[in-house]
Protein backbone atom coordinates (compact mmCIF):
# COMPACT_ATOMS: atom_id res chain seq x y z
CA UNK A 1 0.00 0.00 0.00
CA UNK A 2 3.45 2.30 0.53
CA UNK A 3 5.27 1.75 -2.06
CA UNK A 4 2.56 0.65 -4.84
CA UNK A 5 -0.06 2.87 -4.68
CA UNK A 6 -0.04 5.43 -2.03
CA UNK A 7 3.55 6.40 -1.32
CA UNK A 8 4.82 7.51 2.04
CA UNK A 9 2.07 10.12 3.11
CA UNK A 10 -0.38 7.22 3.79
CA UNK A 11 2.38 5.71 5.98
CA UNK A 12 2.64 8.84 8.03
CA UNK A 13 -1.21 8.19 8.73
CA UNK A 14 -0.71 4.86 9.80
CA UNK A 15 1.66 5.92 12.10
CA UNK A 16 -0.60 8.69 13.21
CA UNK A 17 -3.28 5.48 13.99
CA UNK A 18 -0.92 3.69 15.37
CA UNK A 19 1.16 5.75 18.21
CA UNK A 20 -2.85 7.24 18.92
CA UNK A 21 -3.78 3.45 19.75
CA UNK A 22 -0.65 2.58 21.57
CA UNK A 23 1.05 5.79 23.08
CA UNK A 24 4.09 7.39 21.06
CA UNK A 25 6.25 5.93 23.45
CA UNK A 26 5.24 2.45 22.77
CA UNK A 27 6.10 3.06 19.50
CA UNK A 28 9.23 1.49 17.90
CA UNK A 29 10.00 2.24 14.52
CA UNK A 30 11.96 -0.46 12.00
CA UNK A 31 14.91 0.61 9.74
CA UNK A 32 14.65 1.04 6.97
CA UNK A 33 10.74 2.12 7.24
CA UNK A 34 8.16 3.73 4.69
CA UNK A 35 8.94 3.09 0.91
CA UNK A 36 12.53 1.81 1.71
CA UNK A 37 11.16 -1.08 3.94
CA UNK A 38 11.54 -4.77 2.64
CA UNK A 39 8.87 -6.84 1.90
CA UNK A 40 8.13 -9.78 4.52
CA UNK A 41 7.48 -12.58 1.51
CA UNK A 42 3.80 -13.29 2.45
CA UNK A 43 2.82 -12.02 -0.87
CA UNK A 44 2.58 -12.82 -4.66
CA UNK A 45 1.34 -16.19 -3.90
CA UNK A 46 4.68 -17.11 -2.02
CA UNK A 47 2.45 -18.10 0.78
CA UNK A 48 1.12 -20.55 -1.25
CA UNK A 49 3.46 -21.49 -4.29
CA UNK A 50 5.20 -24.53 -2.20
CA UNK A 51 8.47 -22.94 -1.07
CA UNK A 52 8.37 -22.54 2.53
CA UNK A 53 12.31 -23.00 3.25
CA UNK A 54 12.59 -20.30 0.19
CA UNK A 55 10.60 -18.55 1.65
CA UNK A 56 11.75 -18.51 5.37
CA UNK A 57 15.00 -17.48 3.78
CA UNK A 58 13.17 -14.50 2.04
CA UNK A 59 11.94 -13.05 5.22
CA UNK A 60 15.08 -13.57 6.94
CA UNK A 61 15.59 -9.57 6.69
CA UNK A 62 12.37 -8.63 7.63
CA UNK A 63 12.44 -10.80 10.75
CA UNK A 64 16.03 -9.15 12.03
CA UNK A 65 14.56 -6.11 11.43
CA UNK A 66 11.82 -6.91 13.76
CA UNK A 67 13.76 -8.87 16.09
CA UNK A 68 16.11 -5.22 16.28
CA UNK A 69 13.72 -3.07 17.52
CA UNK A 70 13.45 -5.14 20.30
CA UNK A 71 9.58 -4.62 19.58
CA UNK A 72 7.08 -7.18 22.27
CA UNK A 73 4.55 -6.93 18.85
CA UNK A 74 4.54 -6.16 15.33
CA UNK A 75 1.66 -5.12 13.41
CA UNK A 76 0.61 -6.81 10.14
CA UNK A 77 -1.23 -4.61 7.51
CA UNK A 78 -2.83 -8.01 5.59
CA UNK A 79 -3.27 -11.28 5.36
CA UNK A 80 -0.48 -12.26 3.76
CA UNK A 81 1.79 -10.26 5.63
CA UNK A 82 0.16 -11.58 8.43
CA UNK A 83 0.28 -14.78 7.78
CA UNK A 84 4.57 -14.94 7.19
CA UNK A 85 5.62 -12.62 9.96
CA UNK A 86 3.66 -14.72 12.49
CA UNK A 87 5.28 -17.74 10.49
CA UNK A 88 8.70 -16.36 10.88
CA UNK A 89 8.42 -15.59 14.74
CA UNK A 90 6.87 -19.48 15.13
CA UNK A 91 10.27 -20.65 13.77
CA UNK A 92 12.21 -18.79 15.95
CA UNK A 93 10.37 -19.75 19.10
CA UNK A 94 8.10 -16.75 18.92
CA UNK A 95 10.67 -13.87 20.25
CA UNK A 96 7.63 -11.30 18.98
CA UNK A 97 3.52 -11.56 18.46
CA UNK A 98 1.76 -10.89 15.62
CA UNK A 99 -1.31 -8.83 15.05
CA UNK A 100 -3.97 -6.91 13.17
CA UNK A 101 -4.33 -3.66 13.89
CA UNK A 102 -7.74 -4.35 14.71
CA UNK A 103 -7.30 -5.76 17.53
CA UNK A 104 -5.32 -3.04 19.23
CA UNK A 105 -7.57 -0.37 18.52
CA UNK A 106 -10.57 -1.95 20.10
CA UNK A 107 -8.26 -3.19 23.05
CA UNK A 108 -7.34 0.50 23.50
CA UNK A 109 -10.94 1.16 23.10
CA UNK A 110 -11.75 -1.05 26.18
CA UNK A 111 -14.25 -3.53 23.90
CA UNK A 112 -11.79 -6.21 23.54
CA UNK A 113 -13.47 -9.55 24.32
CA UNK A 114 -12.24 -12.20 25.84
CA UNK A 115 -12.67 -14.15 22.16
CA UNK A 116 -10.53 -11.90 19.72
CA UNK A 117 -7.77 -12.34 21.93
CA UNK A 118 -6.38 -15.10 19.56
CA UNK A 119 -2.95 -13.36 18.99
CA UNK A 120 -2.18 -11.41 21.43
CA UNK A 121 0.98 -12.17 24.22
CA UNK A 122 0.18 -13.59 27.48
CA UNK A 123 1.06 -10.37 28.63
CA UNK A 124 -1.99 -8.62 27.26
CA UNK A 125 -4.49 -11.69 27.22
CA UNK A 126 -5.84 -10.62 30.27
CA UNK A 127 -6.34 -7.12 30.35
CA UNK A 128 -8.79 -5.21 30.06
CA UNK A 129 -11.18 -8.31 29.09
CA UNK A 130 -14.76 -6.81 27.79
CA UNK A 131 -17.23 -9.14 29.43
CA UNK A 132 -14.93 -12.38 30.20
CA UNK A 133 -18.07 -14.71 31.00
CA UNK A 134 -18.77 -14.48 27.55
CA UNK A 135 -15.44 -16.84 26.72
CA UNK A 136 -15.94 -20.06 25.22
CA UNK A 137 -13.58 -21.58 27.21
CA UNK B 1 28.42 -15.72 -8.10
CA UNK B 2 27.29 -18.86 -10.32
CA UNK B 3 30.18 -21.59 -10.13
CA UNK B 4 29.91 -21.83 -13.65
CA UNK B 5 29.98 -19.51 -16.24
CA UNK B 6 27.27 -18.75 -17.99
CA UNK B 7 27.45 -19.93 -21.69
CA UNK B 8 25.68 -18.02 -24.34
CA UNK B 9 24.44 -18.96 -27.84
CA UNK B 10 26.03 -18.02 -30.98
CA UNK B 11 22.89 -15.76 -32.38
CA UNK B 12 21.06 -13.82 -30.36
CA UNK B 13 17.12 -15.59 -30.31
CA UNK B 14 15.07 -13.95 -27.60
CA UNK B 15 11.83 -13.49 -28.20
CA UNK B 16 10.52 -12.99 -24.48
CA UNK B 17 11.78 -9.81 -23.59
CA UNK B 18 11.00 -8.49 -26.73
CA UNK B 19 6.99 -9.56 -26.21
CA UNK B 20 7.22 -8.24 -22.51
CA UNK B 21 8.30 -4.79 -23.28
CA UNK B 22 5.23 -4.50 -26.30
CA UNK B 23 2.98 -4.84 -23.87
CA UNK B 24 4.45 -2.04 -21.19
CA UNK B 25 4.49 1.34 -21.17
CA UNK B 26 7.45 2.72 -21.68
CA UNK B 27 8.74 -1.33 -22.82
CA UNK B 28 8.71 -1.27 -18.56
CA UNK B 29 12.31 0.27 -19.29
CA UNK B 30 13.94 -2.95 -20.14
CA UNK B 31 16.64 -2.16 -22.82
CA UNK B 32 17.83 0.84 -19.94
CA UNK B 33 19.21 -1.24 -17.53
CA UNK B 34 23.09 0.16 -16.19
CA UNK B 35 24.16 -3.02 -14.47
CA UNK B 36 24.38 -0.96 -11.11
CA UNK B 37 22.69 -3.67 -8.93
CA UNK B 38 20.89 -1.95 -6.75
CA UNK B 39 17.32 -3.67 -7.48
CA UNK B 40 19.80 -6.60 -6.22
CA UNK B 41 21.50 -5.78 -3.35
CA UNK B 42 18.13 -4.82 -1.66
CA UNK B 43 16.04 -7.55 -2.79
CA UNK B 44 14.91 -10.11 -0.34
CA UNK B 45 14.85 -12.60 -2.98
CA UNK B 46 18.41 -12.40 -4.31
CA UNK B 47 19.87 -15.62 -3.95
CA UNK B 48 17.28 -17.56 -3.79
CA UNK B 49 17.89 -19.91 -6.83
CA UNK B 50 21.45 -18.53 -7.66
CA UNK B 51 18.79 -16.35 -8.71
CA UNK B 52 18.45 -11.61 -8.66
CA UNK B 53 16.74 -8.85 -10.26
CA UNK B 54 19.92 -7.94 -12.41
CA UNK B 55 20.68 -11.47 -13.20
CA UNK B 56 17.31 -12.15 -14.36
CA UNK B 57 17.28 -9.27 -16.58
CA UNK B 58 20.74 -9.45 -17.77
CA UNK B 59 19.13 -13.06 -18.62
CA UNK B 60 16.42 -12.08 -20.45
CA UNK B 61 18.53 -8.64 -22.35
CA UNK B 62 20.58 -11.86 -23.49
CA UNK B 63 18.12 -14.17 -24.87
CA UNK B 64 18.37 -16.95 -21.96
CA UNK B 65 14.75 -17.50 -22.30
CA UNK B 66 14.42 -21.00 -21.48
CA UNK B 67 16.20 -20.39 -18.07
CA UNK B 68 14.20 -17.10 -17.83
CA UNK B 69 10.87 -19.06 -18.53
CA UNK B 70 11.80 -22.11 -16.46
CA UNK B 71 13.15 -20.88 -12.66
CA UNK B 72 11.24 -21.49 -10.16
CA UNK B 73 12.80 -18.00 -8.91
CA UNK B 74 9.53 -16.37 -10.63
CA UNK B 75 7.67 -17.96 -8.02
CA UNK B 76 9.93 -16.40 -4.85
CA UNK B 77 9.24 -13.01 -6.17
CA UNK B 78 6.78 -11.29 -4.21
CA UNK B 79 6.56 -8.25 -6.75
CA UNK B 80 7.01 -5.76 -3.47
CA UNK B 81 8.81 -3.48 -6.34
CA UNK B 82 11.34 -2.52 -3.96
CA UNK B 83 13.63 -2.87 -7.26
CA UNK B 84 12.07 -0.07 -9.40
CA UNK B 85 11.84 2.00 -6.34
CA UNK B 86 15.80 1.94 -5.95
CA UNK B 87 16.12 1.76 -9.58
CA UNK B 88 17.95 4.53 -11.50
CA UNK B 89 15.91 3.66 -14.38
CA UNK B 90 12.79 2.73 -12.82
CA UNK B 91 13.00 -0.93 -14.60
CA UNK B 92 9.90 -3.12 -14.15
CA UNK B 93 11.43 -5.76 -13.30
CA UNK B 94 8.24 -7.01 -12.09
CA UNK B 95 6.32 -7.11 -14.28
CA UNK B 96 9.19 -9.59 -16.25
CA UNK B 97 8.57 -12.05 -13.77
CA UNK B 98 4.93 -11.56 -14.03
CA UNK B 99 5.07 -12.56 -17.49
CA UNK B 100 7.58 -15.48 -17.23
CA UNK B 101 5.16 -16.77 -14.35
CA UNK B 102 2.63 -16.52 -17.50
CA UNK B 103 4.83 -18.85 -19.67
CA UNK B 104 4.61 -21.94 -17.20
CA UNK B 105 2.11 -23.84 -18.61
CA UNK B 106 -1.32 -23.32 -16.52
CA UNK B 107 -1.22 -26.79 -14.78
CA UNK B 108 2.60 -26.61 -13.63
CA UNK B 109 2.56 -23.44 -11.64
CA UNK B 110 2.33 -23.67 -8.07
CA UNK B 111 -0.48 -26.45 -6.85
CA UNK B 112 -1.20 -23.76 -3.98
CA UNK B 113 -1.92 -21.11 -5.91
CA UNK B 114 -3.58 -22.69 -9.03
CA UNK B 115 -5.92 -24.48 -6.50
CA UNK B 116 -6.96 -21.32 -4.63
CA UNK B 117 -7.37 -19.54 -8.23
CA UNK B 118 -9.42 -22.50 -9.51
CA UNK B 119 -11.70 -22.83 -6.45
CA UNK B 120 -11.96 -19.04 -6.69
CA UNK B 121 -13.49 -19.12 -9.76
CA UNK B 122 -16.01 -21.73 -9.34
CA UNK B 123 -18.77 -19.36 -7.59
CA UNK B 124 -19.59 -15.59 -7.33
CA UNK B 125 -17.98 -14.84 -4.09
CA UNK B 126 -14.65 -15.49 -5.53
CA UNK B 127 -13.81 -17.47 -2.01
CA UNK B 128 -10.20 -19.03 -2.37
CA UNK B 129 -11.63 -21.48 0.09
CA UNK B 130 -14.81 -22.64 -1.73
CA UNK B 131 -17.20 -21.01 0.93
CA UNK B 132 -20.65 -20.25 -1.10
CA UNK B 133 -22.65 -17.54 -0.52
CA UNK B 134 -24.93 -19.17 2.25
CA UNK B 135 -22.09 -20.01 4.34
CA UNK B 136 -21.05 -16.75 4.52
CA UNK B 137 -24.58 -15.30 5.53
CA UNK B 138 -25.08 -17.78 7.68
CA UNK B 139 -21.58 -17.43 9.29
CA UNK B 140 -21.97 -13.53 9.54
CA UNK B 141 -25.39 -14.03 10.95
CA UNK B 142 -24.37 -15.82 13.32
CA UNK B 143 -21.25 -14.56 15.05
CA UNK B 144 -23.25 -11.48 14.85
CA UNK B 145 -26.12 -12.38 16.95
CA UNK B 146 -23.98 -14.65 19.44
CA UNK B 147 -22.10 -11.11 20.04
CA UNK B 148 -25.22 -8.78 20.30
CA UNK B 149 -26.48 -11.03 23.24
CA UNK B 150 -22.77 -11.89 25.01
CA UNK B 151 -21.97 -8.39 24.90
CA UNK B 152 -24.98 -5.75 25.41
CA UNK B 153 -23.26 -2.62 24.63
CA UNK B 154 -23.10 -3.99 21.20
CA UNK B 155 -26.64 -5.03 20.79
CA UNK B 156 -27.59 -2.89 18.09
CA UNK B 157 -24.68 -3.70 16.83
CA UNK B 158 -25.19 -4.44 12.95
CA UNK B 159 -22.85 -6.74 10.40
CA UNK B 160 -25.47 -6.18 7.26
CA UNK B 161 -25.28 -8.39 4.26
CA UNK B 162 -26.72 -7.08 0.85
CA UNK B 163 -27.87 -3.79 2.11
CA UNK B 164 -28.47 -1.65 -0.85
CA UNK B 165 -27.19 1.92 -1.43
CA UNK B 166 -24.91 2.15 1.44
CA UNK B 167 -21.79 4.14 1.77
CA UNK B 168 -18.79 1.35 2.16
CA UNK B 169 -19.44 -2.19 0.78
CA UNK B 170 -16.59 -4.59 2.95
CA UNK B 171 -14.71 -7.34 1.61
CA UNK B 172 -13.43 -10.01 4.21
CA UNK B 173 -10.24 -12.67 3.48
CA UNK B 174 -12.17 -15.86 3.55
CA UNK B 175 -10.06 -16.75 6.42
CA UNK B 176 -12.11 -15.80 9.36
CA UNK B 177 -15.32 -16.51 8.09
CA UNK B 178 -13.99 -20.22 7.62
CA UNK B 179 -11.36 -20.93 10.24
CA UNK B 180 -11.45 -17.59 12.96
CA UNK B 181 -14.74 -15.80 12.60
CA UNK B 182 -14.69 -13.94 16.01
CA UNK B 183 -11.59 -12.47 14.18
CA UNK B 184 -14.48 -10.32 12.21
CA UNK B 185 -15.62 -8.76 15.05
CA UNK B 186 -13.70 -6.13 15.81
CA UNK B 187 -13.79 -4.63 13.11
CA UNK B 188 -17.27 -4.32 12.68
CA UNK B 189 -17.07 -3.08 16.79
CA UNK B 190 -15.15 -0.34 15.03
CA UNK B 191 -17.22 0.63 12.25
CA UNK B 192 -20.57 0.72 14.64
CA UNK B 193 -18.51 2.86 16.56
CA UNK B 194 -17.83 5.49 14.08
CA UNK B 195 -21.61 5.33 12.76
CA UNK B 196 -20.53 3.97 9.15
CA UNK B 197 -22.37 3.22 6.93
CA UNK B 198 -21.48 -0.38 5.51
CA UNK B 199 -22.57 -3.58 3.55
CA UNK B 200 -20.93 -6.89 3.17
CA UNK B 201 -22.41 -8.73 -0.18
CA UNK B 202 -23.23 -12.28 -0.71
CA UNK B 203 -21.61 -12.24 -4.11
CA UNK B 204 -17.85 -11.09 -4.22
CA UNK B 205 -17.22 -10.78 -0.92
CA UNK B 206 -13.70 -12.73 -0.58
CA UNK B 207 -10.87 -9.73 -0.74
CA UNK B 208 -8.38 -12.62 -2.10
CA UNK B 209 -7.19 -13.15 -5.68
CA UNK B 210 -4.73 -16.11 -6.16
CA UNK B 211 -5.43 -15.83 -9.85
CA UNK B 212 -3.43 -12.45 -10.13
CA UNK B 213 -0.50 -14.61 -8.47
CA UNK B 214 -1.17 -17.08 -11.01
CA UNK B 215 -0.15 -14.77 -13.45
CA UNK B 216 -3.87 -15.92 -15.07
CA UNK B 217 -4.80 -12.66 -16.41
CA UNK B 218 -8.82 -13.91 -17.47
CA UNK B 219 -8.97 -15.32 -13.86
CA UNK B 220 -7.70 -11.73 -12.62
CA UNK B 221 -10.21 -10.19 -14.44
CA UNK B 222 -13.20 -12.39 -14.31
CA UNK B 223 -12.61 -12.02 -10.23
CA UNK B 224 -11.89 -8.36 -10.19
CA UNK B 225 -15.12 -7.85 -12.62
CA UNK B 226 -17.25 -10.06 -9.69
CA UNK B 227 -16.41 -7.70 -7.17
CA UNK B 228 -16.95 -4.55 -9.10
CA UNK B 229 -20.22 -5.62 -10.45
CA UNK B 230 -21.69 -6.78 -6.41
CA UNK B 231 -20.46 -3.18 -5.40
CA UNK B 232 -22.40 -1.48 -7.90
CA UNK B 233 -25.34 -4.05 -8.00
CA UNK B 234 -25.71 -3.39 -4.38
CA UNK B 235 -24.88 0.95 -4.97
CA UNK B 236 -22.13 1.13 -2.59
CA UNK B 237 -20.32 4.48 -3.04
CA UNK B 238 -16.78 3.00 -1.91
CA UNK B 239 -15.62 -0.53 -1.88
CA UNK B 240 -13.22 -1.08 0.88
CA UNK B 241 -10.91 -4.05 0.40
CA UNK B 242 -9.08 -4.96 3.96
CA UNK B 243 -6.18 -7.05 1.84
Amino acid sequence: MVRKSYGDPVAEDLRYVVKAIIGEENFVEMYPNRSNNFCCGGGGGFLQSGFPDQRREYGRIKAEQILATGAKYCITPCHNCHAQVHDLSDVRNHPWETVHIWTLLCLSLGILGPNERAYLGEDLKDVDVFHPESSNF
Amino acid sequence: MAEQAIKLGGKKQSTFIDKVKEMLPEGGNLNLCLTCGACSSGCPATGLEGMDPRKFLRMAALGMDEEITSTPWSWMCSMCQRCIYVCPMKINIPQLVYFARQSWPRDKRPKGILGSCDIALRNDTCSAMGATEEDFQFVVEDVLEEYQEAQPEFAKMLAPVNKKNVTYYLNQNSREPVTEPDEMVPLWKILHLVGADWTYGTKGWAAENYCMFMADDDGWRKIVETKAKAVEDLGCKVWLNTE
